[in-house]
């Protein structure tokens, strides 16, 4: 392990198409940590799910058309967000079914697409990611969008802060909380779609939510909660970077067992709230 | 003086929740409004604020209510906040600043500063750097008056800010509110605990579905308009 780290960080000084790779991972680990804080505190993880998941479609059709990836995606994230919004909001159909009904309509579709064309989209590297084959042009549009999403959460904290907290206060005070809404909507398929040549398309969800999660779990404000959140979602993006580099896996896949670990190890051990420290505590004698 | 005129609430599946509605209230008093659950308390308010959809006027000093936002406080039932969130008790007082401050303007120290003074006035000063999740009922409760107050605002509306509080918090709450009474604001509080309503409120406004009696508490909070309010016309209790 130690052989295959020197040999990682000298391939790093040595290759810029690694350093790429490492500086296109850190900034999407910081901006699906900070997105996330939001989607784990509003609830939003089955519709970040979903949203991840059915922008398939658009980005086989962008490879129909000829176009970058990322409009066709985008749209088909907007798509399926109206979409699933329609369903809620016209029917008696639950809001979880109907972001279920949704994604896995337009994933199929997706994957029904990708399959027929059979070219050059390697459906591996869409579902799974690998960010060592993101073209150059890709990772400025990557770098640029996640600098993009950085900068809205930090010029908007307040009112997002405001709107996810109480949004009847909000509400009442002026703000306008559909607005806000559709902002972080915006937001989260913006960055969604920028990870998924780094993460996959399955996966995309999990550096959104658990980085947030672990995050949630350690801290007492929403500040901290974003710091903390961006420093665990680089920190899996690079590990996932070393162990995709140095062992030939899908980049994704190590990210999110990366991100898991660290959470568990939160979610146990973290004295006072860890799961362990809850059992120890209750069987302590408590002193007066 | 807040006019309403004709204000109903309808909801999505044609329900009438509140039905033509029409009160002229003097500004500078504390209002109670009082009525059985589910009966349209908090459809009133929202409807009012708009945070409903309602047919009707609302208007304040004769300009839209709308106008008046930032002027305008609410503080919903506190059940429907979640204790969990990453705020502490500063900074959940520093909320109260927000509607004053521009797009990109952070609370600096004069907000916090207003904050702290706040929260000195409900008691809560050793409290400051607590997590929202680790108070008592009554504490949040406090917290959550100390940014009414923060935000120092004409138009003031509770809802039931009194349930699952500790006496002595609500001591303290009620003082404060009648100070700020006394500095000319308006007040409405949604209110469940008949026993207290004479000792809070100048002023009641009974519902349910309509304004059955309003008016000073004296002359409308009587048997009379309760039964009616609370329709317990049958109820062998009540008469």
């Amino acid at each position: 392990m130690g052989e295959a780290l020197q040999t990682f960080i000298s391939d790093l000084i040595e290759y810029p198409f690694l350093q790429h790779a490492l500086s296109i991972s850190l900034i999407l680990g910081i901006a699906c940590g900070m997105v996330g804080c939001f989607i784990v505190l509003r609830g939003l993880a089955l519709m970040g799910d979903a949203i991840s998941h059915a922008v398939l479609p658009g980005v086989a059709i962008s490879y129909i058309l000829n176009i970058s990836y990322f409009f066709g995606a985008v749209a088909f994230g907007i798509m399926a967000a109206l979409g699933i919004s329609f369903l809620q909001h016209n029917s008696k159909i639950k809001s979880d079914s109907a972001i279920g009904i949704v994604f896995s309509a337009f994933l199929a579709l997706g994957i029904l697409l990708v399959t027929k064309i059979q070219s050059a989209i390697n459906l591996n590297n869409i579902l799974f990611g690998n960010v060592l084959t993101i073209t150059p042009s890709d990772r400025i549009l990557t770098i640029v969008v996640a600098g993009v999403v950085i900068t809205a959460i930090f010029l908007f904290f307040k009112e997002l802060q405001l709107s996810t907290f109480d949004p009847v206060m909000a509400q009442t005070s002026g703000l306008s909380v559909n607005l806000i809404n559709y902002l972080l909507m915006l937001l989260l398929t913006l960055i969604t779609v920028v990870s998924l040549q780094t993460v996959g398309v399955i996966l995309v969800v999990s550096l959104l939510i658990t980085p947030a999660s672990t995050a949630f779990l350690l801290t007492k404000s929403l500040k901290s909660m974003l710091w903390v959140s961006a420093l665990i979602g680089a920190f899996s993006a690079v590990i996932g970077l070393f162990f995709s580099v140095t062992y030939n896996l899908p980049s994704g896949v190590v990210i999110v067992l990366t991100a898991t670990i660290i959470f568990l190890l939160v979610f146990f051990f973290h004295p006072k709230s860890g799961l362990l420290w809850q059992q120890v505590n209750k069987r302590r004698p408590k002193t007066a | 003086m807040l006019e309403i005129q004709n204000l109903s609430v309808v909801y999505s599946n044609g329900v009438e929740a509140l039905s033509d509605v029409n009160l002229q209230l003097n500004a500078g008093s504390i209002y109670g409004i009082i009525g059985p659950n589910g009966a349209g308390k908090t459809t009133f308010v929202k409807g009012i604020l708009g945070i409903v959809p309602a047919h009707g006027k609302v208007t304040y000093k004769g300009k839209s209510i709308k106008s008046w936002a930032k002027q305008t406080a609410y503080v919903e039932q506190k059940k429907n906040l979640d204790l969990d969130f990453p705020i502490s008790v500063l900074d959940c007082v520093l909320l109260g600043t927000y509607p004053k401050l521009r797009f990109f303007e952070k609370p600096g120290a004069t907000e916090k500063a207003a904050a702290r003074k706040a929260i000195q006035q409900v008691g809560l000063t050793d409290q400051e750097n607590r997590q929202i999740g680790e108070l008592s009922g009554g504490q949040f409760q406090r917290v959550l008056i100390a940014r009414t107050i923060v935000q120092d605002a004409d138009l003031i509306f509770l809802d039931e800010p009194f349930v699952g509080v500790d006496v002595n918090s609500e001591a303290i709450i009620i003082d404060l509110l009648k100070q700020l009474v006394a500095e000319g604001k308006t007040i409405f509080m949604v209110h469940h605990d008949l026993s207290k309503v004479r000792d809070y409120f100048e002023k009641v406004i009974l519902i349910n579905k309509k304004v059955i009696a309003h008016g000073p508490t004296e002359k409308a909070f009587t048997k009379e308009n309760l039964i009616k309010t609370f329709d317990v016309l049958d109820n062998p209790l009540f008469t």
